[in-house]
């Protein structure tokens, strides 16, 4: 809700932002539901697209060249270079699984997610009634929680490798959702430190799958349950 | 100079030590980086208690009494156990690529860890709390055993769900301050305009950063990673992931807490923190592995230095303070001592363990020590933090959380004894009198004499510099303007 009059250029972004935030939430759902591993690459390389555009329609929102750098960064990073690497290093995980088996069943995540992300817009009220009224942030920050929520949703119902990681990374895509309209001025150190962190750490998780492949002949990491106290074994 | 200088040691060490020829390269790069590392921490300490904070990059490269203390005890710990590696790496006769790739790594996690402490800036700080998770996971998984790689997934996973959750929090905190007026973002300037931020944005900060940063300190209930990794690593990783990785990311928590609206949070933090030490309390006495006996014991131990947090007083903070410095020497000295056993007796379970005592004195002896010491048996340096902080509860007039604090205290006691005194005392079995898997290397017994020394000298005495540090960094808990 605009208070001011405001220019039909920045009502235009603003929608577009919008649209932009409604499709990032979906690629969300998508993870916690598709069962193709690749298909799941292909949302999250989706989703980075998304969280790239709408870090450029913020950037000409708010004059920042701060976040079109971000954008740019984000795309190179995160469509390109973690699918490549991915590619890369878990080529056969990727290829050759289809079934996925889950922690829960499908409509029941759905519906976990369903519930997650109504949370998440509550929990946001608060929060943007504290801070001067922005409303770029109005839809970033519900999109984004909800995203992360989401994200760890799928991290915790996936047992499979693949997207188990890639559960966590939708999980920092969405926290930068949020954050790029929180706060413009310091995404673009932070884009920096994240996207050398993810970058190790997929190849970190790639250089462990294939040592638990190896040791175990599966990549099922989720089902690894030996460790934990009580007089078994 | 310069204070990235301190971490850019480690930095070189590591790329060293993975050209490093042969078996001894790497370990000696990286005893060598260790040692430097820990003359010029102590040299930054020191200047820090007599003449107040560093400023080598104003809001971003800067340390003041808080950092100072944790830079303090995460160098003395690496040193120690880049010592302990030294005879670790020997025992196990790796292969030099494994060597190397061990020194890489060891080198990589002690940069990150200095690193954490040394920078200002929230948003790099989360970028340094984050290498230490990513460079100490291949560490977790070194042994290559499928109970060490499920500890390193799980670690990792956790880590990172850590990380987005506290990046949140990060970019809240800076909206919270650009609400405020803006200016740059450092800790310090964060503090300064602590009473204009406003109160809901900050809790909310808080809160994303507690629940993210809180997974990777250990805390109850995100703390089921820890047990598993801190007891799959090898145990100089395990000395340095218990005794100061935990605390250097409850020190990233600790940075927000003058930030907060008083009178709200001291009473949430006692709670959380005494959750942390009851549960790890129990657990402790139905382990089965002895270095999962230990990890338990960090848990526990976070609990406590959150609780003396939750308090709200001078008193409060500087027993924290105390909490921590006793807590990263003991508990490395506890880690080295069972890695000891372990090299000794080849199981990490304490059934199939007896008698301790009489297959080496020197280990039974440290591990009892080590034991002893951490439970809070006097006169060692925790039961003086212990001591303190609960005196601070007293004085607070929080007695129920102080009774249970005593209550849960003394039960882990009890369980970390109960366990250690069976594998201490009595004769031990046949079968590992006759072949142990491995000597007990020079250095290693070397670690566990210089590793006692801090213990027991802390406990009846405070060097004059340390006490003046410890009394800056419970100062820089409390906000600027007293309400």
């Amino acid at each position: 809700m605009m208070t001011a009059p405001t220019p039909p250029s920045v009502a235009w972004l603003l929608h577009l932002n919008a649209l932009v935030g409604g499709m990032f939430l979906l690629t969300s759902f998508g993870l916690v539901a598709i069962r193709q591993v690749q298909g799941c690459v292909r949302l999250y390389v989706l989703q980075s697209v998304l969280l790239a555009a709408s870090a450029l329609l913020l950037g000409a929102l708010l004059q920042t060249w701060h976040l079109y750098a971000v954008g740019v960064l984000d795309v190179v990073s995160k469509a390109v270079l973690i699918p490549l690497l991915l590619r890369r290093s878990l080529h056969d995980e990727i290829h050759m699984r289809r079934e996925i088996t889950q922690v829960f069943n499908i409509p029941t995540a759905l519906l976990l997610a369903l519930a997650l992300a109504i949370t998440a817009f509550f929990l946001s009220g608060p929060m943007l009634a504290e801070a001067p009224h922005d409303p770029a942030a109005g839809v970033n920050l519900p999109i984004g929680l909800a995203g992360l929520f989401l994200g760890g949703l799928t991290a915790v119902a996936r047992r499979e490798a693949v997207p188990l990681l890639l559960g966590l990374l939708s999980m920092e895509s969405a926290a930068f959702f949020a954050g790029m309209a929180l706060a413009p001025e310091l995404p673009l150190m932070a884009e920096v430190s994240v996207a050398f962190d993810v970058l190790v750490l997929v190849f970190v998780v790639g250089v462990l799958t294939r040592a638990v492949h190896e040791r175990t002949g599966t990549t099922a990491v989720g089902a690894m349950t030996t460790l934990r106290e009580g007089p078994s074994v | 100079m310069n204070l990235l200088v301190i971490p850019a040691i480690p930095l070189l060490a590591a790329l060293l030590s993975a050209v490093a020829p042969g078996r001894r390269g790497a370990p000696a790069v990286t005893l060598a980086g260790a040692a430097a590392t820990l003359a010029l921490a102590v040299w930054a300490a020191a200047r820090v208690a007599a003449e107040g904070p560093l400023i080598s990059i104003a809001g971003w490269v800067e340390i003041d009494g808080l950092s100072a203390l944790v830079l303090l005890v995460v160098a003395f710990v690496a040193a120690m156990a880049a010592l302990f590696s030294w005879g670790y790496l020997a025992a196990h006769d790796y292969a030099p690529r494994r060597v190397r790739r061990y020194g890489l790594h060891f080198n990589l996690f002690v940069f990150a860890l200095v690193l954490v402490p040394v920078l200002a800036e929230p948003a790099l700080v989360w970028m340094a709390v984050e290498f230490t998770a990513v460079f100490s996971v291949l560490l977790v998984g070194f042994d290559d055993t499928p109970e060490a790689l499920e500890a390193a997934w799980k670690y990792i996973a956790l880590m990172f769900m850590g990380a987005a959750i506290a990046l949140l929090g990060i970019f809240v905190l800076f909206w919270a301050q650009a609400a405020a007026g803006g200016g740059h973002y450092s800790w310090a300037a964060l503090r300064e305009i602590a009473p204009q931020l406003p109160p809901g944005l900050v809790v909310a900060a808080f809160l994303f950063i507690l629940v993210g940063f809180g997974t990777k300190a250990g805390l109850v209930p995100m703390h089921t990673w820890l047990p598993d990794a801190h007891s799959q690593a090898p145990s100089p990783v395990c000395a340095l992931l218990s005794g100061v990785k935990t605390v250097t990311v409850l020190y990233t928590i600790l940075r927000l807490v003058p930030l907060l609206p008083a009178e709200d949070l001291g009473g949430w933090m006692q709670a959380i923190g005494l959750v942390s030490v009851g549960t790890a309390a129990f657990l402790l006495l139905q382990v089965r592995d002895y270095k999962r006996l230990f990890a338990y014991s960090t848990v526990e131990h976070m609990g406590i230095i959150v609780v003396a947090v939750g308090f709200g007083t001078q008193l409060g903070a500087y027993g924290a303070m105390l909490q921590i410095v006793s807590h990263a020497v003991t508990k490395s000295l506890c880690f080295f001592a069972a890695g000891s056993a372990l090299l000794l007796v080849g199981t990490r379970e304490i059934a199939s363990v007896r008698g301790l005592l009489r297959t080496s004195p020197l280990v039974g002896t440290s591990l009892l020590f080590g034991a002893l010491a951490i439970g809070g048996a006097p006169p060692m340096a925790v039961f003086l933090s212990e001591f303190a902080i609960i005196r601070a509860g007293l004085a607070r007039g929080a007695y129920l959380t102080t009774a249970l604090l005593v209550g849960f205290i003394a039960v882990a006691f009890a369980g970390i004894l109960l366990h250690v005194n069976r594998m201490v005392f009595g004769a031990p079995p046949a079968a590992e009198t006759t072949a142990p898997p491995h000597a007990l290397p020079f250095t290693c017994a070397l670690t566990l004499v210089l590793g006692a020394i801090p213990v027991l000298v802390l406990g009846v005495y405070q060097p004059v510099p340390l006490h003046a540090l410890m009394t800056q960094a419970a100062a820089a808990l409390a906000p600027v303007v007293v309400p």
